[in-house]
């Protein structure tokens, strides 16, 4: 039925299971609606946010997203600027995952600030000295150019690239991609270390504040390193996970292992960092405010053990496998490490998020505990849905993968 | 956002950040606009050569 | 933003801030009573979770974690703290994070105050402040049937999704300041310019006015209290620069007033 608008080569499922599949992933996708259109009609009452947890899941999902979606900048910073000519059978994919993560992280703001028809507030009336303000304008931006990026993709589908002007229209912007690239590295850097900034600045939250260089304190850095570490795993992840449903091989294993390697390295070189951080945090600047390290760790569910968990499982052992060729090789091994590897990051950023929050400063204060409830988890989940159904119709349509048809010739 | 906006201050800040903002705003409009005209111009050639 | 060029030379600043004497809290809660119907702070039939409650001034109250005979007991009221902040520009924790500048650091009073209007909710300054001094509208405003006509023409009731936060009675500035104008006065006296909830104390527990100010009573009552090591502020080693200052010769009290000491796996204290 739709078989003209399918690329020339590939095969597809038949439209009509296609149909089912987009009509299951609906269902999840509709609840979130709902969770979307409660919210914002009766109010923020409505989840399980309170006025000692002002940020909760959405903004740690926002962290998170933003972090796994670095793998868009991160391919087109290595593809377009380094010259890895192998990774250009995965950057037009990794480029849809970003746009996905993007619109979440934008959609997820949408629902958690207060008064949503004011959202344009941070821009008309910006406070250039914030860093929320920084990442809401690089944030943007950087969605913009992904929007750009994925555009070719879409000119190049077999019924448009008929017509000579969105056909020629796409040559040109494959000529120009270096250069829109370039700018979303530029703006990638920016917000993905302003995310670092938005705990860290606060000086009232021991737990997250910390000094640096000029105005950015230190997890800046580690901010932007991490989500460099992480983006090109996630990618990995979704490529996997895509080619599970396609049920053939959708991208060469010489361009994963690429991309895990330079990932297991800069993720080695992050956990570095992150521990010389986290040592120098516990031995002079927590103590410095009259706190010792343990105090911050001496309220369950945040011990000790989300520190081991964080530096530890999610990240010295996908660092080890990421590493070593010939336990990246093996494919069941490398998708471990990029479960771990994308779990430490959605996990670090919620200890800056929320953790940062839950820890008293008052002696008089209270902990309380934190959980977000089904209007939380809806709202948030339903971009993974939507994801799904982008990325679906975006592998049916689009010519992502240049290498399938080599790889599963008809 | 801009300098008629009430608590607009002209300081190094200011024209720093949003110097960088219409930089790289600018810069992607000018890289969407060249693509674009070039596309019309490759179109209307095309179409001039077929009409011959 | 207003923080860098609010700042006018030559014109007269004031430092308004409060001393509060904690040995004479009683902990009645009058404070709270006067600030909720002072500045139109709606509530709702059923304030159980108080976490999700509007107060501007709190009272918390704190034991010194002993037992019968020796336990004591002393209450914190907790106002906004009108933090100074850091540096020439007065990095105040919560103005300097506001993306949309809807929070304000007055120089010429050293008043922080919130521009409801143009708030949009994003919640960062409640994240920022480490006294919980901010709270969010969950809920849209209401107020029992009738009791609307009790409420303050001079304070503007705030919209749900905004944050607010005490203002130290800011219209009461604002009168002051059009009484004075229209008596032909430059200077605000010091009684013509109180907060409600010093007011509405009945043990005098809180004074008010211009801390720079030696001819005002918080300015003296600082001085002496700094003198006889009694006066503090509220985690004054994050150097937030509070303009509230507590007063109590307890030594139990005062260390309570700074960070959190607790150990690990043990409970927060004094709660």
């Amino acid at each position: 039925m739709d078989s003209a608008l399918i690329p020339k080569g590939v095969k597809r499922c038949p439209f009509g299971l296609f149909l089912v599949w987009i009509g299951i992933l609906q269902i999840p996708f509709l609840i979130g609606v709902i969770a979307y259109l409660v919210c914002w009609g009766l109010a923020l009452n409505q989840t399980y946010l309170n006025n000692n947890y002002p940020f909760g899941l959405w903004i740690a999902a926002d962290l998170g997203i933003i972090a796994l979606g670095g793998g868009a900048f991160f391919t087109a910073f290595l593809r377009y600027i380094i010259k890895i000519d192998e990774l250009k059978n995965i950057v037009n994919f990794a480029t849809v995952i970003g746009v996905m993560c993007y619109a979440a992280a934008l959609g997820i703001l949408a629902v958690d600030i207060g008064q949503p028809l004011r959202g344009w507030h941070i821009f008309w009336h910006a406070n250039v000295h914030s860093m929320l303000t920084e990442v809401a304008f690089c944030i943007s931006c950087y969605f913009t150019v992904l929007l750009i990026e994925y555009l070719p993709l879409v000119l190049e589908n077999r019924e448009i690239n008929k017509f000579g002007f969105p056909r020629s229209f796409a040559h040109h912007l494959h000529e120009a991609m270096p250069a829109i690239a370039a700018i979303g590295v530029f703006l990638s850097f920016f917000h993905q270390g302003s995310l670092g900034g938005v705990p860290s600045v606060l000086y009232g939250r021991p737990f997250a504040y910390r000094e640096g260089f000029l105005v950015w304190p230190w997890t800046f850095f580690l901010f932007i390193l991490s989500a460099m570490a992480c983006g090109p795993c996630f990618t990995i992840l979704i490529t996997r996970i895509t080619e599970t449903f396609a049920k053939k091989q959708l991208v060469k294993r010489n361009v994963i292992d690429i991309l895990a390697k330079i990932s297991g390295w800069l993720l080695g070189g992050y956990l570095v960092l992150k521990i010389i951080d986290t040592i120098s945090w516990g031995v002079s600047l927590a103590p410095s405010v009259g706190a010792p390290a343990g105090s911050f760790y001496a309220n369950q569910p945040y011990g000790w053990w989300v520190l081991i968990t964080e530096v530890g499982i999610l990240g010295i052992i996908p660092c080890i496998i990421l590493l070593s060729t010939r336990a990246r090789q093996n494919q069941p091994l490398l998708i471990l490490a990029c479960l771990l590897n994308c779990a430490g990051i959605f996990m670090n950023r919620w200890i800056m998020s929320v953790q940062t929050l839950a820890v008293p400063v008052m002696s008089f204060d209270k902990f309380f505990s934190y959980h977000p409830n089904w209007a939380e988890w809806a709202s948030t989940l339903m971009w993974v849905w939507l994801s799904a159904i982008v990325i679906s119709i975006s592998y049916r349509y689009l010519p992502i993968f240049p290498q399938e048809k080599e790889l599963n010739p008809l | 956002m801009f300098p008629f906006i009430f608590d607009w201050v002209s300081d190094a800040s200011h024209f720093v950040f949003m110097g960088t903002l219409y930089a790289v705003m600018g810069l992607l409009v000018i890289a969407l606009h060249y693509c674009g005209i070039r596309a019309f111009f490759d179109w209307l050639c095309k179409k001039g050569q077929h009409e011959h | 933003m207003k923080e860098e060029h609010g700042h006018r030379p030559g014109k007269k600043t004031y430092k308004y801030g409060m001393v509060i004497d904690l040995d004479k809290c009683t902990g009645c809660g009058a404070c709270m009573v006067a600030c909720m119907a002072e500045n139109n702070i709606s509530f709702r039939k059923d304030e159980t979770n108080k976490l999700v409650s509007n107060f501007w001034m709190r009272v918390y109250k704190i034991t010194n974690g002993r037992s019968f005979p020796d336990t004591d007991v002393c209450y914190i009221p907790r106002p906004c703290m009108h933090c100074e902040g850091h540096g020439h520009h007065h990095h105040t924790p919560c103005v300097s994070v506001c993306p949309a500048c809807a929070t304000d650091y007055d120089h010429e009073t050293g008043i922080v105050s919130q521009i409801y209007t143009r708030c949009f909710g994003c919640r960062y300054c409640m994240a920022a402040c480490p006294y919980h001094a901010r709270v969010f509208n969950w809920w849209d405003p209401s107020w029992p049937k009738g009791m609307e006509k009790y409420l303050s023409p001079d304070v503007s009731p705030r919209m749900r999704g905004v944050v607010e936060k005490c203002t130290f009675c800011h219209h009461r500035l604002q009168r002051a300041r059009n009484k004075t104008y229209s008596e032909g006065r430059r200077e605000i006296r010091e009684d013509e310019y109180q907060t409600a909830c010093t007011q509405a104390c009945p043990a005098g527990a809180i004074t008010f006015g211009d801390l720079k100010n030696p001819e005002h009573k918080v300015h003296k009552l600082v001085e002496e209290g700094k003198k006889k090591k009694i006066a503090f502020r509220l985690l004054e080693k994050l150097g937030t620069n509070p303009k509230v200052y507590y007063v109590s010769t307890k030594d139990w009290v005062q260390k309570a007033a700074d960070v959190y000491l607790g150990e690990e796996g043990k409970p927060v204290t004094h709660a």
